[in-house]
């Protein structure tokens, strides 16, 4: 499994992930630099991304849309702050409305990506901080198809074992 | 997020230990339905199934509004979704992620690039 190890922050609402690729840090970072492997992996494959815009440079926008099953489209917009080619890259991501206009009442996050060399390939450690619970559950309302039934299920499993 | 008090999980796990009402809670998740709506799907009476709406809504589980004169019922998902679940539902959203990109440049080798 390529996922070396994940941390929650409750306190914070962060996710931390590092996981491991056998590929060079150059080769990582093609994935976020080219639009078309971007969306190849940005998306479940029940709600499949597509990416508009892509500017990946300071103060430049990548705009995207996943669509649901039945049709209906989730934009998202990131804002990106920092790049730094092949090691680094921080971004503001938000929830747009159709125009890719960040919809200002609902809350983004903070993300860090950061690609390092090692033997054999990348280190990348992906961190992810949200502004408010909102934003978390809706990331995950867009992403995350089975979310709710995921959540009953888990109780249901908690009472098995009781 | 406001930690759950003992006695709050005791509620929801008591209101949880009936398959009627785990039921109830797995139909309101997907739409608000009336508790007449709910009763036509049961083999008890209405009032029977009111109770149960009743015991899951003592539990934070549940709320009715009233709307005209029938009550709707829906789930109180921030109830069911706690920190911890939301931040392990995203923790599978990004494994399938790196498991995609992973399968992206496993292309590249069969590719030969």
């Amino acid at each position: 499994m390529p996922v070396l190890d994940t941390t929650h922050d409750e306190e914070t609402l962060t996710l931390t992930m590092v996981a491991e690729f056998a590929a060079t840090p150059e080769r990582v970072w093609e994935v976020y630099a080219d639009p078309r492997q971007l969306e190849r992996v940005w998306g479940p494959p029940t709600y499949p991304a597509t990416v508009v815009d892509h500017s990946l440079t300071p103060g430049g926008r990548v705009t995207y849309y996943m669509t649901s099953p039945e049709g209906e489209k989730f934009c998202g917009l990131w804002e990106v702050s920092s790049v730094e080619e092949p090691a680094r890259l921080v971004f503001r991501d938000y929830f747009a409305d159709e125009d890719f206009n960040a919809v200002e009442s609902m809350p983004g996050s903070t993300n860090t990506y950061t690609f390092e060399a090692i033997e054999g390939g990348t280190r990348v450690t992906y961190e992810s901080a949200f502004d408010s619970l909102e934003g978390l559950k809706t990331v995950l309302d867009m992403g995350v198809v089975e979310g709710s039934t995921g959540a009953i299920n888990q109780i249901d499993e908690l009472l098995a074992k009781g | 997020m406001e930690a759950l008090l003992d006695d709050q999980v005791d509620a929801m796990f008591q209101a949880l230990a009936d398959r009627t009402r785990r039921d109830i809670v797995r139909r309101v998740m997907d739409e608000e339905l009336s508790v007449s709506e709910l009763a036509d799907s049961y083999e008890m009476s209405f009032a029977g199934v009111q109770k149960h709406v009743a015991v899951l809504e003592r539990a934070g589980l549940v709320s009715k509004r009233r709307v005209g004169r029938a009550q709707i019922a829906r789930v109180e998902m921030s109830a069911i979704r706690t920190v911890a679940s939301l931040l392990n539902e995203l923790e599978d959203m990004w494994r399938a992620r790196v498991a995609r990109i992973d399968d992206l440049l496993a292309d590249d080798e069969a590719a030969g690039r």
